[in-house]
């Protein structure tokens, strides 16, 4: 196991003086978002060319929606917030901050579940239609990282519990917190050219 | 080809993180508001598309700190946003999405 | 870390032995993962080429009835997969793994275990692809798998299933292992080596690493959408609920034309680390070919819709894509005049090496210039769907590919055997290739230009077909015998091949300044780099006494890649680790994909299996013991 010196971001002797796993995780968020652009790009293509409904501004939720979307983008800043923690050697708002940012992924999650339970029941499966298709697979794969950010914060939460998580090993954090900031970016263009935009289509059926 | 180069410049306190969070939250307020304005509706697109834009290039700049931090990390993720932009523009423009 | 390996329990300590067969289970050496990619890609390759020989004997003749129209179907298709996703691809990348960290300096890739989870998930997804023949029916529908041929309506069996999971999970690691040659060579350089002073073949694989990492995603969302339609029974491909199949069409496209050049580019950075040692001059316009190189990247994106002239995109769809197809043939034109001015005035040492190099440029300028002959959408009309395609696409793939790549076999060889390849055996290896290669293919140009159609199981007598058929099946007997010479060359010099000191060609790169084979841990010093051709520098240019500086160097932080000093004495240097986890996750996933197929119980095992991997591997201790 290499040692950094303690307080200072100092990477390993390479030959662009970056962290292994830093570069790592932006190469893999680069190419993240080739797979969420195709996925986002199979929707938009699809999008109003269902055959039978239910159609999306019948089962939309804007309202509900913002609230989940407002709950990802919080989760941002306490996610950032344990970051600060941790390079200032802050270990109870590290765990508080850590804890917290899981808890409204948490929170997302649930309201997801709940969001496709409700479309369930109105008739919206993956089998149903073209949107059906479209539309769980596009946010069923964002869950899905969410999901699996969740469970890297939990760990982080319980290694820092265990007096595991010290100053030294902020990267650790930085690095969780790289990948929970890009599954919230991605949920911001989603929310945009999912729902938002079929907003004034549900104004004006009802 | 490292040891030259200038330091990293440091990460923002808590307090720009939260007054980054506050200006989140106001285009959050703002988009959800705009798109119940029947006066705005021929216009939307184009404003949700700006309002979005801005709120991912907050985060990316502040919370991923790609403002602060070494070219090469920006440089990677740009560069595939940018792979991505320019496949789904074209894909759009194929199937008569957007050009007619 | 002694105390936290001391509270850990049994299981997660890392695995010590360093000979036997575990070792080659466990081992995360870049050298061993090379070798482990090389034996199973040229496994795969035979069987690739078995299909192939099946495939030409059934056609050389007209109305032929050796195999049904089916397992006709299911022979070119399994043949195209076997060839581009279990032989080149994973050669490219056996030479990926030898030869990077040694031609950079370092002493392993950046992350040693994700290097040998790639490795072993590819070998993994190769048995599930292929794993249609033990049930009788594999994928049928082209390597290409046009939507809505593969919906469950019209291909009920399970071959496509097969084809979808088999791909994902081959997908996953190529994307681990690009992910960490990016990170390798961007990171893991030797002082002194900038950018424009590594080798071209490092460039090379740095430009296909980049094009891997953006291009799967792609494939692999429209594989999850024909898995999803085809085990879940959703609508992306379903046209009576209003899908357009061409979507598919697109996605498998903006991959397919980036992977084109994820299979020739690195065969380029073999030819081009051939050509200047075997001249014995440096390359021409060092930095033309490798902008060239990275030129054809970028534009490798802007190409794709060209497989798709024929389907009706509108004028300007195809006048936009033949343009930028026609320009593209730029940078690599750019590269052919370099390789030839490179030879150029040379003193030629005409080696086996040499002359496979020399048979790359020559196939690949025809190939390239059947390829640009489509590029014109009304000439691809007459084209499209023709043996003049199948000629093309194997004069670059075959005669560029594959001639690229055993250039690179004849030349490192000696490297890691520590023993040459027999000339006399090399060169008949060499003209049974070149000369059946082109008894094979070129034919095939005539047949296509009069109209002979691709993946028909027969044709009728009398169309004037039969000759340039039985022509073409004879060549492909040729390569066959080719490739039994090949094989015997390697097996008979493993043995009692003649020794080769560290650097028998005279080499111009690091690689060549260690032992043959080299220790596991490469370079006791790490050298310092002062320009191109760093050991040419070395032996001729700098002055004696320069002594190179040590640093640390290896694996990353974390990756709890390795013991310091075990084996390497008072050299106190980084050692490649062993360890249990990359295999099991592997296991896992692959476990996961043929429940997918099976059960749902074999899912959530799998999944069981692979969390139990990740955590092994997250809290794997550094060091093997305390």
């Amino acid at each position: 196991m290499h040692v950094t010196a303690p307080g200072h971001a100092a990477p390993l002797e390479t030959s662009t003086g970056l962290d292994h796993r830093k570069l790592l995780m932006w190469a893999f968020l680069g190419s993240d978002c080739l797979f969420f652009g195709s996925l986002i790009a199979t929707y938009l293509l699809y999008r109003g060319k269902s055959i039978t409904g239910p159609y999306p501004h019948e089962v939309f939720n804007i309202p509900y929606t913002s609230v989940s979307a407002f709950v990802l983008l919080t989760s941002s800043l306490t996610m950032v917030l344990a970051l600060a923690a941790i390079q200032r050697g802050d270990q109870r708002g590290l765990k508080a901050w850590l804890l917290a940012t899981a808890l409204l992924g948490g929170v997302f999650l649930g309201g997801q579940y709940f969001e496709f339970t409700t479309f369930i029941r109105e008739g919206l499966t993956l089998r149903a239609n073209l949107f059906g298709s479209t539309f769980f697979t596009l946010t069923g794969f964002h869950g899905a990282h969410v999901t699996v950010g969740v469970i890297i914060l939990l760990s982080l939460f319980v290694t820092a519990l265990r007096g595991r998580l010290p100053r030294e090993r902020h990267l650790n954090v930085e690095l969780a917190g790289l990948y929970w900031h890009f599954v919230d970016v991605v949920w911001i263009v989603i929310f945009t050219v999912v729902y938002l935009v079929e907003a004034p289509n549900i104004v004006g059926a009802g | 080809m490292s040891s030259a180069r200038p330091r990293e410049r440091a990460h923002p306190t808590p307090a720009r993180y939260t007054a980054v969070a506050l200006v989140l939250a106001v285009v959050t307020i703002v988009e959800v508001t705009a798109v119940y304005q029947a006066f705005l509706a021929d216009i939307l697109l184009p404003i949700l598309l700006v309002l979005s834009a801005t709120k991912f290039a907050l985060v990316a700049m502040f919370y991923m700190h790609l403002r602060f931090d070494h070219r090469l990390f920006s440089a990677l993720f740009v560069g595939g946003l940018l792979l991505t932009a320019g496949i789904l523009i074209a894909l759009l423009a194929l199937f008569r999405v957007i050009v007619q | 870390m002694a105390t936290v390996t001391g509270a850990l329990p049994r299981v997660l300590r890392r695995p010590t032995s360093y000979t036997g067969w575990w070792s080659w289970v466990t081992t995360v050496d870049h050298k061993r993962i090379g070798v482990l990619y090389g034996f199973t890609a040229f496994a795969f390759l035979l069987v690739g080429g078995i299909e192939a020989l099946t495939i030409r004997t059934q056609l050389a003749g007209s109305e032929s009835a050796l195999v049904s129209p089916e397992l006709y179907n299911q022979l070119f298709t399994m043949h195209a997969l076997t060839m581009i996703f279990l032989a080149v691809m994973p050669l490219s990348a056996a030479f990926f793994n030898l030869i990077i960290p040694l031609q950079i300096g370092a002493r392993d890739v950046a992350f040693p275990r994700l290097n040998a989870l790639s490795y072993w998930i590819f070998l993994f997804g190769g048995l599930l692809l292929n794993a249609g023949w033990l049930v009788g029916n594999s994928p049928d529908a082209g390597w290409f798998a046009y939507a809505n041929l593969t919906s469950k309506t019209f291909s009920p069996e399970r071959g496509l299933d097969f084809y979808a999971l088999g791909l994902l999970v081959l997908g996953t690691s190529s994307m681990a292992a690009a992910f960490n040659f990016v990170v390798t060579i961007l990171n893991m350089r030797a002082p002194g080596m900038t950018l424009m002073r590594m080798p071209v073949f490092t460039w090379m694989t740095l430009v296909t690493s980049f094009l891997l990492i953006t291009a799967f995603p792609v494939i692999t969302v429209g594989l999850i959408e024909l898995a999803f339609d085809r085990l879940f029974g959703t609508n992306f491909f379903v046209t009576a609920k209003g899908a357009n199949p061409l979507l598919w069409q697109h996605l498998f496209w903006v991959f397919g034309h980036p992977e084109v050049y994820i299979l020739i580019l690195p065969a380029m950075g073999i030819v081009s680390e051939v050509l200047p040692t075997f001249a014995r001059k440096p390359l021409f316009g060092y930095p033309f070919v490798v902008l060239s190189g990275v030129s054809i990247g970028f534009m490798g994106w802007a190409v794709w819709s060209h497989h798709m002239f024929t389907v009706g995109l509108g004028p300007v769809a195809n006048a936009t894509f033949a343009l930028t197809t026609m320009v593209i043939a730029v940078p690599t034109g750019v590269k052919i005049f370099n390789w030839i001015a490179t030879l150029w005035g040379g003193s030629l040492s005409l080696k086996t090496p040499l002359l496979f190099a020399l048979g790359f440029i020559v196939l690949f300028i025809i190939g390239g210039l059947s390829g640009v002959s489509h590029s014109s959408p009304p000439a691809d009309s007459q084209q499209q769907d023709t043996y003049y395609i199948v000629a093309h696409l194997h004069y670059v793939l075959f005669g560029g590919s594959i001639f690229g790549l055993f250039a690179g076999i004849y030349y490192w060889f000696p490297k890691f055997s520590g023993r040459l390849l027999h000339e006399g055996l090399g060169k008949l290896n060499f003209w049974l290739m070149f000369i059946g290669m082109n008894l094979t293919f070129g034919p095939m140009h005539w047949l296509g230009l009069d109209g002979m159609p691709r993946r028909i199981y027969s044709y009728p007598a009398g169309m004037g077909w039969d000759f340039w058929n039985l022509m073409s099946t004879a060549g492909s007997y040729m390569l066959g015998i080719g490739f039994l010479a090949f094989a015997w060359n390697f097996v008979s010099s493993l043995r009692k091949g003649e020794k080769a000191t560290s650097d028998p060609w005279d080499g111009r790169t690091l690689e060549w300044s260690i032992a043959s084979p080299p220790p596991i841990y490469n370079f006791a010093t790490i050298p310092t780099v002062h320009g191109r051709d760093a050991f040419w520098a070395q032996k001729y240019l700098e002055t004696p006494g320069h002594q190179p500086r040590g640093v640390p160097s290896g694996g990353a932080d974390g990756d709890g890649d390795g013991a310091h000093g075990q084996g390497a004495g008072h050299l106190g240097v980084h050692m490649p680790g062993l360890s249990y986890f990359p295999i099991i996750v592997a296991l896992g996933l692959a476990l996961a994909a043929v429940g997918l197929l099976t059960h749902v119980a074999v899912i959530a095992l799998g999944v069981l299996i692979m969390l139990f991997g990740i955590y092994g591997w997250t809290f794997e201790p550094a060091e093997p013991d305390e």
